[in-house]
């Protein structure tokens, strides 16, 4: 009898477990069929769109066939190296505050939980912001406005894994360095910063990497320009919204650019974040 | 000599190292002051009721925020309510089950799903998964949990695909990423040792899971879901190719709604300087509000989980 009950037990547990890792298995095979779809669906319709017209001519005009992506492809590059030079300085320097000097403050450990948040804060609001005490008080559109409601986007990416890099640069090192005289600033900027180099790095290429596909902030602050312009103080095409614009178009050819834009902005994105894990992988893994 | 040289140059490196990171709580307090500042007319005009009314009239100057506000939490639910049991199962199958050799490839995957833009997810859920939704999944829906008495309504109406329904599955395959890599980071910290003695008194993988890993990591995994909210609120892009951006509201999950988000994206290039804009503004306010209390919130559940992780081990 006992044998018996003890059977039905094991079995209704192996059943439970099979059912609970089936599961499982099922879940990641959903997660990865999506990934693959996407990438699938872009290089499909992305393709057929990229030729090298697409790197010569600017957005077409209404109604007009051909046309390319050129002035959005530079305006986004413009915008994302300024909010670069931007955001890596602030970033980093806030990053050596909170490890050098953030020990065990309240200030240190507030701005952290502010950092945590602004990660993950939406990005509309950003451009929101960016729009009432930029663009409101000059009265246009720029393409510096968008740089900085970028910039914002990336400051916190590049504060977070500043402050992880430093972190992981043993303490012997900076004692090393203080029993020589060093002072302060010159043992977090020559030993610290520079033994965390290659860290500080993949935060900044996956703040590059965040940033490159952001749209919402930029509808806004930089907005859009059919010409080529490389004037900062002007509206400034760019990427995403070249996209968004030409996506929800009625135009054969313009949804057919927003695919090769979509296709260009995403191989960038996720090349930038290969690029980052790979070669700095031993480095986060410590 | 040179030791006063020093002092002074650390005493200036540290004060302009604490200026730049006070700078990341002054952007802060610029976002909440200039949101409040630019929606105050709004607040003014319509008191708190702007945010229980249903009205928008951009002609007749009649603003209330409560269809977006609703559309917001509505689809992010839909999102969390999809995306937390497949997240969970991922986070699961990498800690548990993954062969080591594909540990690595496939947790980058799931991080690569997270770093696609979120564009990129409007214009697939747009083109592609749309349609599909609406010739085959929205028909079957319908069909079954459709009739439900009472519950039937959330899904009836016309199959046109985009809808309020479509855009919480597509912020379902954007937060699944974020959710399921915060759930795999808390569960690689429980103790291998509290593991071990549960499969060595013969535990299943599912009873491990379910009765020492996940009591283990409880508040990080509410505070990866709430991480996982805080996301799905305030998505712009990929809801408002998806979600139809329509000023209505409506029982039926399929019917075309809006986000404060989509709202903003769509509305705020137009409006005039007046009362629309400040409403538009009233509604980042409101988004940006929930948001900071939502991760707020995520945030404390993670802190909570490392700090006890600390005391244990």
């Amino acid at each position: 009898m006992m044998t018996n009950i003890n059977q039905d037990l094991y079995k209704r547990r192996k059943r439970r477990n099979a059912i609970g890792m089936g599961l499982s298995v099922a879940a990641m095979a959903v997660g990865m069929f999506f990934l693959l779809w996407i990438l699938f669906v872009l290089l499909t319709k992305g393709i057929s769109a990229i030729d090298w017209n697409m790197f010569t001519s600017s957005t077409p005009a209404p109604g007009s066939e051909g046309g390319g992506l050129a002035n959005a492809i530079v305006g986004s590059l413009m915008m994302v190296v300024v909010s670069t030079f931007i955001s890596t300085p602030i970033g980093v320097m806030a990053g050596i505050y909170l490890t050098e000097y953030g020990q065990n403050n309240r200030f240190a450990s507030i701005t952290r939980f502010v950092t945590d948040i602004m990660l993950s804060a939406p990005s509309i609001v950003i451009g929101l912001f960016i729009y009432a005490v930029l663009v409101a008080q000059v009265n246009h559109f720029s393409a510096w406005a968008g740089s900085i409601a970028l910039a914002l986007i990336a400051i916190p990416v590049v504060v977070r894994t500043t402050e992880n890099m430093l972190r992981l640069v043993p303490g012997s090192l900076r004692e090393a360095a203080y029993a020589l005289g060093a002072p302060k600033w010159k043992v977090s900027l020559s030993v610290s910063l520079r033994a965390a180099q290659s860290g500080v790095m993949t935060g900044i290429l996956l703040a590059l990497a965040r940033v490159s596909g952001e749209t919402a902030p930029l509808l806004f602050t930089a907005l859009n320009n059919q010409f080529f312009s490389m004037n900062m103080n002007a509206p400034m095409a760019n990427l995403p919204v070249v996209i968004f614009q030409f996506a929800m178009s009625p135009y054969e050819n313009w949804v057919d650019l927003a695919w090769g834009g979509a296709l260009l902005i995403t191989m960038t994105v996720l090349g930038l974040n290969i690029i980052a894990r790979v070669m700095f992988r031993d480095r986060l893994k410590k | 000599m040179r030791g006063n040289r020093f002092l002074i140059q650390d005493y200036l490196f540290h004060k302009v190292s604490l200026f730049f990171a006070l700078s990341v709580l002054l952007i802060l307090c610029g976002v909440i002051a200039s949101l409040f500042i630019n929606a105050w007319p709004a607040l003014q005009a319509f008191g708190p009721g702007f945010f229980v009314t249903i009205e928008w009239d951009i002609i007749g100057g009649q603003f209330g925020g409560l269809i977006a506000i609703f559309g917001t939490v509505i689809s992010a639910l839909i999102a969390l309510l999809i995306a937390v049991p497949l997240s969970f199962g991922i986070a699961v199958f990498l800690t548990e089950k993954c062969p080591a050799h594909l540990k690595q490839p496939l947790g980058t995957a799931v991080e690569l799903l997270a770093a696609v833009p979120s564009i990129i997810y409007g214009m697939f859920g747009l083109f592609i998964f749309a349609p599909i939704f609406a010739d085959y999944i929205q028909p079957a829906l319908a069909a079954t949990l459709g009739q439900i008495p009472f519950l039937g309504i959330l899904f009836s109406g016309a199959f046109n695909g985009i809808g309020v329904l479509c855009a919480g599955l597509i912020l379902a395959v954007m937060i699944l990423p974020f959710i399921a890599s915060v759930m795999r980071d808390v569960f690689q910290v429980v103790p291998p040792v509290l593991k071990e003695s549960a499969y060595g008194i013969g535990c299943t993988t599912w009873e491990v899971v379910t009765k020492i890993v996940l009591p283990y990591t409880q508040s990080g995994v509410i505070g990866g879901i709430m991480l996982g909210l805080g996301r799905a609120l305030g998505e712009t892009m990929a809801v408002t190719f998806v979600i139809g951006n329509a000023h209505k509201l409506s029982a039926s999950l399929f019917s075309p709604g809006n986000s404060i988000a989509s709202t903003l994206a769509n509305e705020f290039g137009e409006a005039e300087p007046g009362l629309h804009y400040a409403s538009l503004f009233a509604l980042g306010l409101a988004l940006f509000v929930i948001t900071f209390i939502v991760l707020g919130l995520a945030k404390w559940m993670l802190v909570r989980m490392e700090s006890r992780q600390g005391v244990k081990s």
